[in-house]
């Protein structure tokens, strides 16, 4: 057992660090999502030019080829001094690896690079309005004509839709197959008459996901990837990626959070003295700290077996969960610190830190629903770690 | 980075089951919850053998030399196995022994304590007075006069090493003339409490160490204790599982249902939380001394809940039959219980981690 790094890992931990001291940007600006993307496409050149751009990738493919613990460093370090995120971080994620392990080398040699830039910008077609946690039952038709497919279907929480201009599609090829092995996946130019973009409104009041609309769109018959009736499987290799790639960063986002939080406790005043002094803001606090230790460590035990064995296991869903469950008990913790004034929100004089807390505590609700329901992780645990009968 | 058990560990961890496992059987667990002593005199023997008693303890005084992670190891399988055994109690005295004796005190008590031939424990807590970690009020001098309670295992016990208001440690034999050893009824059968009665004792012995040096001992017991409670949980996790996948109601396992599933689920997050805290703890604690106390704090608190709601939601998952006495998961709960509440419950710890958090020295570990 051993939790330090080894010298070659620090060495590139100090080499991130460093690089991405004098390379910071500074903060993503403010007003207008259009103006945030044009932002972190600049910061994906820049990343891209010094060779951070796809570090998990293989390198014949442009990629860094790091380790799986220097994509952790990566990932940790990059979130600890709140770098922007690339433009293209779908692409770079998950359009990107599921090209590498499926696609063709045509598909390699057209659509890597552009990835890498951020020339491109991808986006994911998989949920629709009535096929969420079970996404296999999803009923956008794809037909075949000539050389190429017909699309017909919508499609929801689609980030970064009005932007891309390549969508990892799944749809349906086969309706008479069970409906695990009549999909295909598609990479889907959305810069076409049949595809109608329109923001999907959250609870934020943000427009940050699009419902997508495909009537009669096209995609040429090599534009298929992994194989026709195969869109199961390899979308399934998306969805591992998301997962891998997520939790280091996530861990570190969380532990800003804490920081800003006990700031916050320290700054407000409670009781003639402040909610740092309060024992039970001090106990909830305490609490979450040690939850988002214990997040780390599992992380690090998992990625220790996933070096063992090669492949991500199941218990992933457990760190998904976990981050879930902290970041909303987080804010909600905030806001109770904030007492009376957690009523204000952004754009009011006296709302504490610009409102940033309400935002928060809204915009995680929707962290134990987006990339596998909570309800549905317990699922995946209870039938493939503990290996109890499923319902269905 | 590698998180895990090495080879050697992993052997640790496969004897210690497989001995605890055949040893301890639930009818002999209930014969020493239920007998006179509560102590069972030939898994003691056998344990020393194995040199359990002397693990974490250093090999010039007959101990194995091995670390914190490695006593976690050992105490993750003797909660796994719910063993009813001084070894906890005994360990705690050999580490601050080790931490505070000088060579002749090491030479007469720590070396046969590591060899199993005498049994030591700390006796700490003084009656009425508070009952948080390293706070005591017995006056030290010439002679010591008072009360100790909640002292593990003293039946047992060959010696007591006595804390007092200054934070020393005084070694006392069970036998010494004003000595009273009286039993207490523990929630936890399986692990006897006792009250002893000094009166106008000279020490055989007070050790040079003060107050501080022994703060390592106490963050490596939370640690040891820590391990124990998430055994327990793993047990009482892995009976519900087994259960659920058997037992039928309404023409399915219980198992298939959701309010079943994800209660599973639960005590399974809670269970891995409780052990990537317990080892992130020991590691610490053998590797990065000065995050010991933070490290230990955060799997105390931790394990301190996990150890007794795995258990506890056990039970319901059981039903009916979790609720007898014939089962044995309330043997867990009830250890589990005590284990929250013994060497600083969660929210003493809690406190801890708050004090640190709070200071804004929230420096995450190494990596």
């Amino acid at each position: 057992m051993d939790l330090t790094l080894s010298p070659s890992e620090e060495e590139f931990r100090d080499e991130v660090r460093s690089w991405l001291q004098e390379n910071h940007p500074g903060p993503e600006p403010e007003a207008g999502l259009d103006e945030v993307m044009s932002f972190r496409r600049e910061w994906q050149l820049k990343l891209h030019a010094a060779g951070w751009a796809g570090i998990s990738w293989p390198k014949e493919y442009g990629g860094r080829g790091a380790t799986m613990i220097e994509q952790a460093i990566f990932a940790a370090e990059a979130t600890r001094q709140e770098a922007p995120a690339p433009a293209n971080v779908l692409g770079l994620a998950m359009g990107g690896p599921v090209v590498i392990a499926h696609g063709t080398d045509e598909q390699k040699a057209r659509y890597l690079e552009p990835i890498l830039t951020g020339e491109e910008i991808w986006c994911q077609g998989f949920s629709e309005p009535e096929s969420g946690s079970d996404l296999a039952s999803l009923k956008t038709r794809a037909v075949k004509d000539g050389d190429e497919w017909v699309v017909t279907g919508q499609k929801v929480w689609t980030t970064f839709a009005q932007y891309a201009k390549w969508c990892m599609l799944v749809a349906r090829t086969d309706p008479d197959a069970p409906k695990h092995q009549g999909l295909t996946y598609f990479l889907m130019d959305m810069e076409q008459e049949g595809v109608q973009t329109r923001p999907l409104v959250q609870i934020t009041g943000e427009g940050e996901f699009n419902e997508v609309f495909f009537e009669e769109a096209r995609v040429p018959d090599a534009n298929v990837v992994g194989g026709v009736g195969n869109g199961w499987a390899v979308a399934i290799t998306t969805l591992m990626n998301e997962r891998a790639g997520l939790a280091f960063g996530a861990i570190s986002q969380i532990q800003n959070s804490l920081g800003r939080l006990s700031k916050l406790a320290r700054e407000t005043p409670s009781n003639g003295a402040t909610a740092a002094d309060d024992p039970y803001f001090r106990q909830r606090i305490a609490q979450l700290h040690i939850e988002v230790e214990t997040m780390r460590l599992n992380a690090y035990r998992g990625l220790t077996k996933t070096m063992q064995s090669g492949i991500p296991g199941p218990e992933g869903s457990l760190g998904k969960w976990q981050w879930a469950d902290i970041n909303q008990d987080l804010t909600e913790l905030a806001l109770e610190i904030e007492g009376a004034y957690a009523m204000l929100a952004r754009g009011s004089e006296h709302a504490v830190a610009g409102g940033a807390w309400q935002y928060g505590f809204l915009r995680s609700r929707a962290n134990s629903i987006e990339g596998g329901t909570t309800d549905i992780l317990k699922n995946i645990i209870a039938e493939r770690v503990l290996g109890l009968p499923r319902l269905r | 980075m590698y998180f895990d058990l090495n080879d050697e560990q992993q052997a640790i961890k496969s004897t210690a089951h497989d001995f605890l496992k055949a040893r301890f059987k639930s009818e002999r667990i209930r014969e020493i919850a239920a007998g006179e002593s509560g102590f069972d005199e030939g898994g003691w023997k056998e344990m020393a053998e194995l040199g359990w008693a002397g693990l974490a303890l250093p090999e010039e005084w007959g101990g194995q030399g091995l670390g914190a992670v490695e006593l976690a190891i050992l105490f993750e399988e003797m909660g796994y196995a719910l063993a009813p055994s001084p070894l906890l109690s005994n360990t705690i005295a050999g580490l601050a022994l080790a931490a505070g004796g000088s060579d002749e005190q090491k030479e007469r008590w720590l070396r046969p304590l590591a060899e199993g031939s005498l049994r030591g424990t700390p006796a700490l807590i003084d009656a009425g007075g508070p009952a948080e970690p390293m706070k005591f009020s017995m006056e030290p001098g010439g002679v010591l006069t008072g009360i100790k309670t909640l002292v593990l295992d003293a039946g047992s016990a060959d010696f007591f090493l006595v804390a007092t208001v200054d934070g020393g440690r005084h070694l006392i034999e069970k036998v010494a003339e004003g000595v009273t050893v009286t039993a207490e009824e523990s929630i936890d059968p399986t692990r006897r409490l006792f009250s002893v009665r000094f009166e106008g004792v000279r020490p055989e012995a007070t050790l040079s160490g003060s107050g501080e040096d022994y703060h390592p001992v106490f963050h490596r017991a939370c640690v040891a204790l820590a391990a124990e409670s998430t055994g327990l949980a793993q047990r009482a996790l892995e009976m519900s599982v087994e259960y659920a996948k058997d037992r039928q109601q309404f023409g399915r396992p219980i198992g298939a249902y959701q309010a079943v599933s994800h209660r599973c689920a639960q005590m399974l997050l809670e269970t891995e939380n409780s052990r990537s805290a317990v080892y992130g703890a020991a590691w610490a604690a053998d590797a990065e001394p000065e995050s010991l106390p933070l490290a230990a704090s955060t799997a105390k608190a931790y394990a301190s809940d996990a150890g007794w709601r795995v258990p506890d939601a056990a039970i319901q998952v059981h039903g009916g039959i979790g609720f007898t006495w014939e089962h044995d998961l309330h043997f867990f709960l009830k250890r589990g219980r005590a284990n929250a509440a013994m060497f600083g419950d969660a929210k003493w710890h809690r406190e801890q981690v708050a004090e640190a958090v709070l200071a804004g020295e929230t420096a995450p570990a190494s990596a």
